[in-house]
């Protein structure tokens, strides 16, 4: 951690965005994760996607749990709306906040131990029912906050910084996601902005539940040989299967790339997501055989990154409930309660 | 590009802009520091080792370390001068020298000690001015005999007699002159030299091994228009008249005056005038107001005293009426920029202005002047008059002659004196003991770590938002009754304080280790100036345009490492780094960090007295075994 605010001056050539703002507005307060934590690379990416896509900071509701992940909040979108709710619990606040105000864009900010223990079952209800978000887990495979024990998402086999081995089977949350109908699935590293900000822009973009599962080095309790989500082991097995350039509606599309290699998705606000594939079997809406290509490369010790699923037609929470299309915390009295005679008339429909 | 090699004492040095860009190369952010710490006496020092007038300069210097003070170039970059559109300024190191000078106590013990034997060598100093000084200064400790030689009753030289006292009181010059000449160094004031033959020939003051010349550039130019002649009694030479102030000779001028030049000297002459009688001072320049060669706070001031300045006005003749003088009649002219960009000056066609005087003072340059040099001594002058000089040595064609200050290479200013008489003190002492001149001694350097503890660094890193404060003045009516009170009342120490607090401290540099990065981004991501990047390799001019920010200054190099894990490499564009040291507390690995760079440059003197190396720490060390 620093104690010191990180100054104001910036850079003279600092770029704006469409809203007139710098890099720098989205920030938060100085991080007091470890110095090295990969959770405040991810922070940074996210400020930079935000910048990038030139969202309005209070447009943005950021919502955790508890955790060093759960604490980055405070870290990126100073200006935004935040609520740091009880372990686990985040899903459940998200979905009510996302159903009163659904003008919001939602940011859910998780951990491995967050969302893959003690918070499992409120991260599958939340996927399954579409609500509209970016589901973001931070995942470091560890226990930082109580000094270094196995979370649910250790791989079976990897060895604690005390040398003890892991014996139990990890918690995929991607392959949990493609099961639960997330409608946009991918992984990727916090030490990899490159591939990260695109994909959060995507992410962003994407109507209905985007989960993003993202490695993020515990540089105190697990950056060490032994450990699947170190620094050094998952720059040497990362199986990136294909990178992502996202397009928003009003840039014109250059087409410079060989045929074949590249593959356009339309998202339903008319931006583009343009696939460049490094595995050229590798299909991103083919949820069966991506949960299949998953479990095989798990099991050679690889990292998948990437777009691993997306499907751009996806119906969000609020279609499947037919709610207003405005906000129900913009409704009046008169819409909320709409008298005895109301009540009445569904009543007899109902006879 | 190749990595760069931090061990080049240069490279860090020039990452320091203010002590790169000071012609003596004074240690700016170490005696910032001290100020700050109240240590006034120690700041003094760091100072007096470098430039050797410290009270003085930090009165009159013409401060090339502030044009080049990173402070201006990262305040483009605040929040506030984006809404407001703020000036930025960098910090005003050249009155916070005087900080340490009006606040220190008694250093006097702490100077070096006159030597205890002579070394057999006599050198002989021409002029007492800032350059025959400094070579005194860093000759007497070896054994040295040095004699100083001035037409003058009193030591200084062009500080005493061309400097207006209510810019730099005379106890001012005395306790540094002092100072120097306490090293055991013989002044013989009254003693003009009218012949360098005779003076190597040992008619004067016996034989010496070895001669500096550093009798300035003594002549003011003239100007040759019509009426120059006839109204003489009524039109002076700046720097003459200026000496004649000085020593009281001249008490008086007419009402109505005006001054021709628009150089530092016209705004001494200006201002000066105003405290003699002269109510409607005006001054006149050729050029336009943005090229006049004063410094922009010397314009300021003389401005501030209600003196008016008019641009664009070529002299065209004295108006007299029977040998009195009536007026000075100008000619009209504008800039013109011809095919090759050079600026002319074109007469507008409207007819001659006329402004009315009493007096006018000519400041419009000064000439060197060597009459009492004979042509036959070896000593080689080129086709403008000026001595044949090395630029680094210092030395004539002659063996055992030497140059220096605006004798060199023609008006400049104290900062360049002092920084000649050091090159010429090490050529000298060099020659005397038989040593090719080439054989100059390397500059002291030291670079250690600031770490104190996870998150401590030695030196305030915490980066402060004022903007630079002004230096309090004295009240114009009361400033303008005695032309020996001092207007400038400098910075208390409060306000010193927090002036000093504005030093970003570029001399604590950012120190990167290819072998312990680990590569997670965490310096990148909390780089509030975008400094640094992880990237592939390329040439200088394409790295230059991939980084986080476009490293567009390429007056600032960029620091490349070797290659890390992933084979990238780490670039930092050193221009506008607050050395914040943030990159290095978010470093998990110690990969980045925070280490002050101390260069000492060589002098003369080191060779029998080396510098400690690490003053500020060693001192700090004493401090806590109390």
């Amino acid at each position: 951690m620093t104690y010191l605010a990180k100054p104001k001056l910036h850079h003279p050539a600092l770029a704006r965005n469409a809203l007139g703002l710098t890099r720098r507005d989205y920030e938060g307060a100085i991080s007091t994760l470890c110095a090295g934590c990969g959770h405040d690379s991810i922070s940074a990416a996210l400020i930079q996607a935000c910048f990038e896509l030139g969202i309005a900071p209070h447009r943005v509701a950021k919502l955790s749990g508890i955790g060093c992940s759960s604490k980055t909040p405070t870290y990126f979108l100073g200006n935004s709306h935040g609520f740091n709710s009880v372990h686990g619990r985040m899903p459940s606040v998200l979905t009510g906040a996302a159903l009163a105000n659904r003008d919001l864009i939602y940011i859910g900010v998780s951990g491995d131990g967050d969302s893959a223990s003690i918070g499992l079952g409120q991260f599958a209800h939340a996927l399954r029912r579409g609500v509209d978000m970016v589901y973001i887990v931070e995942n470091n495979g560890v226990y930082g906050l109580t000094k270094g024990q196995f979370s649910a998402t250790a791989d079976k086999g990897s060895k604690s910084k005390r040398g003890a081995v892991n014996h139990d089977e990890p918690i995929d949350l991607v392959v949990l996601a493609l099961a639960l109908g997330a409608s946009f699935v991918a992984r990727s590293f916090s030490g990899d902005k490159a591939q990260l900000v695109p994909l959060l822009k995507a992410a962003l973009c994407h109507k209905g539940a985007a989960f993003l599962d993202v490695v993020s080095p515990c540089v105190a309790f697990n950056n060490h040989p032994g450990s699947t989500k170190s620094y050094d082991y998952v720059r040497e097995h990362n199986e990136a299967v294909n990178r992502l350039d996202f397009m928003p509606e009003r840039d014109p599309i250059a087409v410079d790339l060989e045929p074949g290699s590249v593959r356009d998705v339309v998202l339903h606000d008319g931006g583009t997501l343009r696939l460049r594939k490094l595995d050229g079997d590798y299909d991103p809406s083919d949820r069966v055989r991506a949960m299949a290509y998953l479990e095989a490369h798990r099991a050679a010790g690889e990292v998948v990154t990437g777009l691993l699923y997306a499907d751009p037609g996806a119906r969000d929470l609020h279609e499947a409930l037919e709610t207003v299309a405005a906000p129900l915390n913009s409704l009046g009295d008169a819409d909320l309660v709409p008298g005895s005679a109301a009540l009445d008339a569904i009543n007899a429909s109902l006879r | 590009m190749n990595p760069t090699d931090i061990k080049r004492p240069d490279y860090f040095h020039k990452v320091v802009d203010c002590q790169w860009a000071c012609p003596a190369h004074t240690q700016v952010p170490e005696y910032i520091r001290l100020i700050a710490a109240g240590r006034y006496g120690d700041a003094y020092l760091v100072n007096w080792r470098s430039n050797v007038f410290p009270g003085i300069l930090g009165r009159t210097c013409d401060r090339p370390c502030e044009p080049a003070c990173r402070r201006a170039r990262v305040e483009e970059g605040s929040p506030e001068h984006r809404r407001n559109a703020a000036k930025p300024e960098p910090v005003a190191i050249c009155r916070l020298k005087r900080v340490a000078a009006d606040y220190k106590d008694d250093i006097r013990p702490r100077l070096p000690q006159r030597a205890s034997a002579r070394n057999g060598k006599r050198v002989a100093l021409i002029g007492a001015g800032p350059a025959s000084l400094t070579v005194a200064r860093d000759l007497a400790p070896l054994g040295y005999e040095c004699v100083v030689f001035d037409a003058d009753a009193l030591a200084g030289g062009m500080m005493r007699t061309q400097i207006p006292k209510f810019r730099l009181p005379d106890r001012v010059i005395d306790e540094e002159v002092g100072y120097v000449l306490d090293l055991g160094i013989e002044f013989r004031p009254g003693v003009r030299i009218d012949s360098l033959r005779a003076l190597m020939a040992g008619a004067i003051g016996g034989r010496f091994d070895a001669v500096f010349v550093g009798s300035g550039a003594p002549r003011g130019r003239d100007l040759d228009i019509p009426g120059r002649r006839e109204a003489a009694a009524h039109v002076h030479i700046g720097i003459d008249w200026l000496a004649s102030v000085s020593f009281g000779h001249t008490t008086r001028i007419g009402r109505r005056v005006v001054v021709l030049g628009g150089g530092n000297t016209a705004m001494d002459c200006c201002r000066s005038s105003r405290r003699l009688g002269g109510e409607d001072v005006q001054v006149v320049v050729r050029s336009g107001f943005d090229e006049m060669k004063a410094s922009p706070w010397e314009k300021e001031d003389a401005q501030h005293e209600g003196i008016p300045i008019h641009n664009f006005l070529v002299p065209l003749a004295f108006v007299h009426d029977g040998g009195t003088l009536t007026g000075v009649r100008f000619e009209k002219v504008r800039p013109v920029h011809d095919a090759r960009g050079r600026r002319q000056l074109v007469p507008t066609g409207e007819p001659p202005v006329e402004f009315a005087c009493d007096d006018v003072l000519v400041a419009i340059g000064q000439e060197n002047a060597f009459p009492w040099i004979e042509r036959d001594l070896e000593v080689a002058f080129d086709d403008r008059g000026m001595p044949v000089v090395d630029r680094q040595t210092m030395a004539s064609t002659h063996p055992a002659v030497f140059f220096g200050g605006d004798a060199a290479f023609g008006p400049k200013n104290i900062i360049w004196a002092v920084a000649h008489g050091h090159e010429a003190a090490i050529s000298i002492d060099l020659a005397c003991r038989g040593e090719p001149l080439s054989n100059r001694p390397p500059p002291h350097v030291n670079l250690v770590s600031q770490k104190m503890g996870i998150h401590e660094w030695s030196y305030d890193n915490a980066i402060h938002a004022d903007r630079r404060y002004r230096v309090p003045l004295r009240e114009v009516t009361a400033a303008l009754k005695d032309i020996r009170t001092e207007v400038e009342l400098g910075f208390d120490p409060r306000l010193a304080y927090a002036e000093a607090e504005r030093c970003l401290n570029c001399d604590v540099e950012t120190v990167f280790s290819d072998r312990l990065c680990i590569e997670c981004d965490a310096c990148v991501d909390v780089c509030p100036m975008d400094c640094i990047t992880f990237t592939a390799n390329g040439d200088e001019a394409d790295l230059r345009t991939r980084l986080s920010a476009p490293a567009a200054n390429l007056a600032q190099d960029l620091y490349v490492s070797a290659p890390v894990r992933t084979g990238r490499v780490m670039v930092k564009d050193e221009d506008v780094c607050l050395h914040c040291g943030l990159c290095a507390e978010r470093c998990p690995t110690g990969a980045w960090d925070m280490q002050k760079f101390l260069i000492d440059a060589a002098h003369a003197a080191d060779r029998l007295h080396p510098p400690r190396s690490v003053p500020a720490a060693a001192e700090a060390g004493a401090m806590a075994a109390d």
